[in-house]
């Protein structure tokens, strides 16, 4: 019997339209939009001016805090503007917009040969060079990697995890990359367990992926303690506390960090770009983009350049086709329906969804009548029906006692809901009001031990 | 039969008495002194619960009116001055007079100077829609459109417009309570001074954007021209992020502003119609 995780979990049709389809690199862009805000975490401090020439490879923005990313140049050009734009995220973030004049990359990088020697650096060294390539988790999150590979003190890590589920249907970004970078993938995870100092690695494929398992499975065996699992196809099981239950069995508290039960996750993509930062010198510049649909005359699997405007990808996918409801961001079950296709291609893009109108229209929603098929679906062992109710209204001390902070927005109670009531809708406007409440808490708390402080400094 | 029913009243009666006893006892030994001109001083006040004095409603307002020494900072905004007064007259106090406030919003975004080029499917509400993406128009700073700050109005002040898309403040009815500035995600309602005639002179728009591209998004977007702010004798206008806004306690509605203001962002209302001397003065 094959490993999943136990509670909850849907089963959407797979769709894996281009999953034979390999990658092609796509001819750059004539401008290229970069938000400085593409991770988690603070926003990088742009480093360039209007009217500075940058090469490919150039840095453009710098982290600014513990908890951000470096931002490179994905084009060779003149930077044009620094100005607020729209991103996959649907709202204005600033901007670095360059106008590509050829592809001139940085002297340091090494485009085709990996440069010798690479597997003796040392950890530290290997730690300093993601962190300068600007590698953040490339499943979507986006979290930057470097922050996640340093292990909070009194925790200890013995397994890492490299996620190649892909569970979402429509994309297939991670298995192309498994399939045709196969080799590339391990020897980023042997780079990411010597800075983790661990002795295991797992990487985890759904069994929708037979080709991928095989491939990986004959590869594994020149690379000491990774192994390959082969994975029940359950839905969201790339998402990471699912993955780390389903392969180790163990479970991550809410609200903590997968290192304390022992675990880091990461993404294969992440571990190829691990590979060519650590090998190549190769910042994070470039990434594969599923671009797929029924619709879609010639959809496929993109090699391109962060900073792509998404309309570029779908005219390569042969053109937006005329009867298209929503474009997506990301998967269906969690991405996102865009309103505009000047958006930038992102760090964490890893695909485009075009529905057509009768497949992304939604239904007419009827009362709720308590099946709770919401509530079996739920991976987070949540009860959305609830959750949904008190949000729409406005109890939010209730709703906070729900939980519904630990919601991860995967969608499966709005998939099953046979009362097409958007569950999901609620529960996320419901959570972003309670996270303001609670740092609104956490604000005033603070200020009232300061206020608290102040008698007792001499006037 | 009868034996059941006389030793039924008679058990129940002995219950009922005693319970009396030991009721009368107890709220003797746990009576709590209430100042009686609480009461007085909460039916005084308009009952509406709704908070906007700092205080956890009417009667929470009227023991502290009770206790205080004066009433400097204490005030009823939709009560306003009279029921200040009468308060004060009960309690012996003597009256603050506070301007009381009036709701305005800030944009003037209809249909027709903002055209929407996306469609939201999700859940009809400002809060949901604000946590997805920055709205069905180019300018994310605008009103939603669907109504937020209508329920939350106690007063029945806040309607919808169907026809431009934004809702409308009665103000006749607006107390000043602030409800509807905690309700709006977009922070687009806003208290200022009540002025005679509530008669307003403001900026109705929030468009932080830069000039070219905040007036693609909305014919009525402020550009951050500072035109208003240059042609202002008092004062009153403050530039910030390529955005003006009018001080209202410092504004005389003179309405220079109104006049030189080229996206035709600065509304005034409750004026009467101008008449044509002022076209005549580009011709003198």
């Amino acid at each position: 019997m094959l490993k999943t995780f136990k509670l909850g979990g849907i089963h959407p049709q797979g769709e894996k339209l281009t999953a034979a389809m390999a990658i092609q690199p796509l001819q750059l862009p004539k401008e290229v939009v970069l938000p400085i805000a593409q991770h988690i975490g603070a926003p990088s401090t742009v480093v360039v001016k209007k009217g500075d020439l940058v090469k490919t490879g150039s840095v453009i923005a710098l982290s600014s805090s513990p908890v951000s990313s470096n931002l490179h140049s994905p084009v060779s050009g003149k930077v044009v503007k620094i100005e607020e734009s729209l991103d996959a995220s649907g709202f204005k973030k600033k901007s670095v917009v360059i106008e590509t004049e050829g592809d001139v990359w940085e002297d340091s990088i090494s485009r085709d040969f990996p440069q010798t020697n690479f597997e003796n650096l040392s950890s530290a060294a290997i730690l300093e060079k993601i962190r300068e390539a600007g590698i953040v988790g490339m499943g979507g999150a986006s979290f930057p990697t470097h922050v996640k590979l340093e292990i909070p003190a009194g925790m200890k890590v013995d397994t890492l995890l490299i996620n190649g589920v892909e569970c979402e249907p429509f994309l297939t970004s991670d298995h192309r990359l498994m399939l045709e970078h196969g080799e590339e993938i391990l020897k980023g995870t042997t780079l990411l367990m010597k800075v983790l100092n661990v002795e295991k690695a797992i990487l985890g494929i759904e069994i929708n992926k037979p080709d991928a398992i095989l491939l990986l499975n004959k590869l594994a065996k020149n690379y000491p303690g990774i192994e390959v699992e082969a994975l029940q196809i359950k839905y969201p099981q790339g998402s990471e506390k699912q993955l780390i239950q389903a392969m180790t069995g163990r479970l991550v508290a809410p609200g903590a960090l997968p290192a304390s039960v022992g675990v880091i996750v990461q993404n294969v993509g992440t571990a190829y770009a691990v590979y060519e930062a650590v090998a190549k010198n190769k910042p994070l510049i470039e990434r594969v983009v599923t671009v797929t649909g029924k619709g879609l005359s010639n959809p496929g699997n993109f090699l391109v350049r962060i900073g792509t405007p998404i309309s570029d990808l779908i005219k390569a996918a042969g053109g937006l086709p005329e009867n298209t409801g929503k474009v997506i961001i990301g998967g269906p079950m969690m991405g996102k329906a865009i309103a505009n296709l000047n958006i930038p291609v992102t760090k964490g893009m890893s695909g485009i969804v075009l529905l057509p109108v009768e497949a992304a229209a939604r239904l007419n929603d009827v009362p709720c009548i308590r099946c709770a098929r919401c509530v079996e679906g739920c991976p987070m062992n949540l009860e959305p029906y609830l959750l949904m109710a008190l949000s729409e209204k406005g109890l939010w001390e209730r709703a906070e006692a729900g939980h519904i902070t630990d919601c991860m927005e995967c969608g499966s109670c709005s998939y099953t809901c046979p009362s097409c009531r958007p569950v999901l809708d609620y529960i996320r406007s419901g959570k972003s009001q309670v996270g303001k409440i609670i740092q609104s808490r956490r604000n005033s708390a603070s200020t009232d031990i300061n206020t608290s402080i102040k008698p007792a400094i001499p006037e | 039969m009868s034996d059941t029913l006389i030793f039924t009243i008679v058990v129940i009666s002995a219950i009922g008495a005693l319970s009396a006893v030991i009721l009368y006892f107890v709220s003797q030994k746990f009576q709590v002194y209430e100042d009686p001109r609480i009461d007085e001083a909460e039916a005084l006040l308009p009952a509406s619960n709704c908070g906007s004095c700092g205080f956890a409603g009417c009667r929470a307002f009227a023991q502290a009116c009770v206790a205080a020494e004066n009433l400097s900072q204490l005030s009823c905004p939709v009560g306003g001055k009279e029921t200040m007064k009468a308060l004060a007259d009960y309690l012996g106090l003597e009256a603050v007079t506070v301007a009381s406030n009036t709701a305005i919003i800030l944009c003037n975004g209809t249909c027709e100077f903002r055209p929407k080029t996306s469609k939201y499917e999700g859940v009809q509400t400002c809060r949901a829609i604000s946590t997805v993406y920055g709205g069905e128009t180019d300018c994310h700073y605008g009103c939603l459109g669907f109504g937020d700050c209508v329920p939350v109005c106690q007063f029945d002040a806040i309607h919808m417009n169907l026809s431009t898309g934004l809702p409308e403040v009665d103000d006749n009815k607006c107390n000043g309570c602030g409800a509807c500035v905690t309700a709006c995600p977009k922070m687009l309602m806003q208290l200022q001074k009540q002025m005679p005639k509530n008669r307003k002179v403001y900026v109705a728009c929030r468009n932080k954007d830069k000039g070219p591209v905040a007036s693609k998004a909305c014919k009525v977007a402020c550009t951050g021209c500072k035109k208003c702010a240059t042609v202002c004798t008092f004062d009153a206008i403050e530039m910030e992020s390529h955005l003006a806004f009018i001080d209202s306690y410092k504004c005389t509605l003179c309405r220079k502003c109104v006049s030189v203001c080229p996206s035709g962002s600065i509304l005034e209302i409750n004026f009467p119609v101008r008449k044509l001397k002022n076209e005549e003065v580009p011709v003198e």
